[in-house]
């Protein structure tokens, strides 16, 4: 059986509605002081520059604002810090990660079971790694790869094992804690995550994936991705992310910094599922080098809000950024997601295509920005955004902000927002399908050109996930 | 054989103050066929082939729409009739639940889906028809205590990591099969099935679809919405031998809608009916149809006052 049957066939809602009992090993207090700093990072074993860093940002945290006053931005009011226990570490033994299944806890095993991660492993991925609450429990990479010197790692790990170069890449000239409140807090408390470094000249075929899952309520997680790709490198990393839901919120807030070197390629694709009293505020972006390509694929259907830009830096000449985004948006849901592109440097390229569906009063937001620097000569920029709306209940809008400081550029851009229409669900209808068939056939359709784009182990996920919030049934 | 049995039907603009339009209506199509239903326009025409269907933007305030169906039609499904007049309500049933039961209708305006294939599209309503009809015939046949049983018996019968056991779906060399039969049948192209669903297609080519669908379904009772407006002549004879071949090769029952006596003389109608005022006026044979083309209707008119 291939990787895509297994997908296809196994039960979404199932895979993701289950929780378990907590068991952890240690468990910071509620709340955010100097002190939870400290105990994680003393947990963590940590050295002391990067502890400094935490504090730092620590201290930005708490100077910077609240974000209240963009435009039509979800309420974050009860987003309250001192409510969520930002640090879980679970019951394992291993630092870093297992790398078998078999020497995981019997609940945390069963977890990664039923979201279909190890089957997944054995089919189509050159390495996974998996986090539970705070922690990265299982690892893993095909040794091909490590001969390579290809590395694949929980972050906590490569702080200690590849001190310099994480020491120059983390949170320094990418993603520094003062670019938002959220990058500020993700900085002080960040935790596992994974660490991916591609040498030059080294194609790793397969994808490599990483599966974010918050078991306990009322935590935070705060992982943090680094990919470094060297000159001339290409891989393709996978990220999802799910949650049970409690009635008290989570907060999610990643980090993810992504150097596309020289020449190289970087696909990021991300399925976020989250459950729906989720806050997902993160921060992604890549920056690219000299005839690098970057390529951002969300998908965007769970959360109660989210608000997630991922931008690429094009800052060498002919790089090139591709962002592919569908958002999601049911009941009581407020999915407010982009791009943001930086054209630094001549020829270089960018495209933005975004899919929204607001569907039972939810609403979804593109929101964008596209900027041109003085100097940026012969680039291009092309973004569409289209939006599918339900019924009269749901809201969709679109802010596609653009700042162009060069005059020799190609700038196109497109943007549609359309309802579902009455008669074309009793065409479908009057074909024999049922309603919520209708509907779907006609979301699936809306979608269509950007999954006939994705990856295809990714789009049969995404397709299913789409399917299950058509059916109304989770959440 | 089945019957489309329509009763003083009477229905109005779902909406308050809504339009009355149709005003008893009655009508039978039994299966093998060809109506051909005429009037001008605003008499009800379209407004009957869309209650028939189940649009929502109609209310029936009065009437009853019956499917008679026997041995025959339902073959494929684990069914018995004993009754003598075996006989659904149409008016109780969702559109989907109607086109499951063999009523087909062909748009006048048919509705145009962006990324959905035609490929996609027909397997998908192939499937949901077969499935809907197996659960109106269950229910059907179904006592309250066998349906307490199901009741709890809910669950997988595989593992839920290996989903759903398969529901005996079409498979996809017998859908090409019928498919590539269907659209020789009607002189079309193969690369149609590739298109998204009437996205960009001519006016030609979306009535050929109509039928092509129409086709596939094999549907009882086929009400075709002036599938003949908007054709140049090559294209009508392709649907007019379409049509033809519905009856013929199915024995689906047409009711046709039309204007125009043209497309009459590639699909010759065994009866006639003229609608007026929302109430069907006469009924006749092919050569009320010729008549009307010589004549207008308003000789209709004067006769159906002097017979009230």
């Amino acid at each position: 059986m291939s990787s895509q049957d297994h997908l296809k066939d196994t039960n979404t809602e199932e895979r993701f509605e289950f929780k378990k009992e907590e068991k952890s090993a240690f468990k910071s207090e509620k709340g955010l002081t100097e002190e939870t700093v400290r105990v994680i990072s003393e947990d963590k074993d940590e050295p002391e520059w990067m502890l400094e860093r935490r504090l730092r940002a620590l201290k930005q945290f708490q100077e910077m604002p609240m974000p209240t006053d963009w435009p039509g931005q979800p309420d974050l009011s009860e987003v309250d810090i001192d409510e969520i226990v930002p640090y879980i570490r679970p019951d394992i033994e291993a630092r870093g990660g297992a790398d078998s299944w078999e020497d995981l806890p019997e609940e945390i095993q069963d977890t990664f079971d039923k979201l279909g991660i190890p089957e997944a492993e054995k089919n189509a991925l050159s390495g996974v790694g998996a986090q539970y609450e705070s922690e990265i429990v299982y690892q893993n990479m095909q040794e091909r790869w490590e001969e390579k010197g290809v590395i694949f790692c929980d972050m906590d790990k490569a702080v200690q094992e590849h001190e310099e170069i994480v020491k120059e890449h983390f949170m320094t000239k990418c993603v520094p804690p003062s670019d938002n409140k959220f990058a500020a807090l993700h900085g002080a408390i960040w935790s596992g995550g994974s660490f991916v470094y591609v040498p030059e000249n080294t194609t790793v075929d397969m994808p490599v994936q990483a599966y974010f899952r918050m078991n306990s309520e009322g935590m935070g997680q705060f992982e943090h991705t680094l990919i470094i790709a060297e000159e001339g490198s290409e891989v393709h990393y996978i990220e999802g992310c799910s949650a049970p839901k409690y009635s008290a919120f989570n907060l999610h807030s990643g980090g993810v910094e992504v150097f596309v070197g020289e020449d190289a390629h970087v696909q990021y694709s991300t399925v976020q599922n989250w459950s729906k009293n989720t806050y997902n505020l993160n921060t992604k972006r890549a920056i690219a080098e000299k005839g690098g390509r970057m390529e951002w694929i969300s998908g965007s259907m769970g959360s109660k809000a989210t608000m997630l830009y991922p931008s690429t830096i094009l800052k060498g000449r002919g790089a090139s950024d591709n962002h592919i985004t569908i958002a999601m948006a049911g009941e009581g849901q407020d999915i407010d997601t982009g791009a943001k592109v930086y054209h630094n440097a001549p020829d270089t390229k960018s495209t933005v295509e975004s899919k929204s569906i607001a569907k039972d009063g939810g609403r979804t937001n593109y929101r964008g920005l596209v900027h041109i620097a003085d100097g940026a000569e012969n680039s291009s920029t092309a973004v569409e955004c289209d939006a599918l709306m339900f019924d009269n209940e749901s809201t969709s809008d679109t802010m596609p902000y653009m700042e162009i400081n060069e005059s020799k550029v190609d700038v196109a851009h497109e943007a549609t927002v359309g309802k579902i229409g009455d008669e074309d669900i009793f065409y479908l209808q009057s074909r024999g399908l049922d309603d919520d068939d209708a509907k779907q056939m006609i979301v699936s359709g809306f979608i269509e050109p950007i999954t006939e784009e994705l990856p295809i182990e990714y789009a049969v996920e995404l397709n299913r996930l789409v399917e299950l919030e058509m059916e109304g049934s989770l959440g | 054989m089945a019957t489309l049995e329509i009763n003083n039907l009477h229905a109005r603009v779902a909406e308050e103050g809504g339009e009355r339009i149709l005003r008893g209506v009655d009508l039978t199509v039994n299966s093998g066929e060809i109506h051909a239903l005429m009037g001008p326009n605003g008499s009800g025409k379209s407004t009957t082939a869309k209650v028939i269907a189940g649009h929502p933007a109609y209310e029936v305030t009065e009437g009853e729409i019956l499917l008679h169906l026997d041995d025959e039609d339902v073959a494929d499904v684990d069914v018995d009739l004993d009754d003598e007049d075996y006989h659904w309500e149409l008016l109780e049933l969702e559109p989907n639940e109607r086109a499951a039961l063999g009523i087909f209708l062909g748009f006048q305006y048919p509705a145009e889906i962006e990324g959905v294939t035609m490929t996609n599209f027909l397997r998908q309503a192939l499937n949901a028809k077969a499935d809907e009809r197996e659960e109106l015939f269950e229910d059907e046949d179904e006592d309250e205590e066998s349906a307490e049983a199901d009741a709890d018996d809910e669950g997988y019968d595989t593992s839920p990591m290996e989903g759903p056991a398969d529901d005996g779906e079409i498979g996809v060399a017998e859908f090409q099969e019928i498919l590539s039969e269907k659209m020789e049948l009607l002189d079309m192209d193969e690369k149609f099935m590739q298109r998204y669903l009437n996205a960009g297609f001519s006016g030609g080519e979306k009535k050929q679809n109509e039928v092509l669908q129409a086709a596939m379904l094999e549907p009882a009772v086929a009400v075709l919405d002036e599938i003949d407006s908007g054709l140049d002549i090559d294209r009508l004879q392709d649907v007019s031998k379409g049509i033809n071949a519905l009856r013929d090769e199915q024995g689906t029952g047409i009711l046709q809608i039309t204007h125009y006596q043209r497309i009459l003389d590639y699909v010759e109608p065994d009866h006639v009916h003229v609608m007026l005022d929302g109430e069907v006026a006469k009924s006749g044979g092919a050569e009320l149809a010729e008549q009307l083309e010589d004549e207008g209707y308003d000789w209709v008119r004067e006769e159906a006052f002097a017979d009230a």
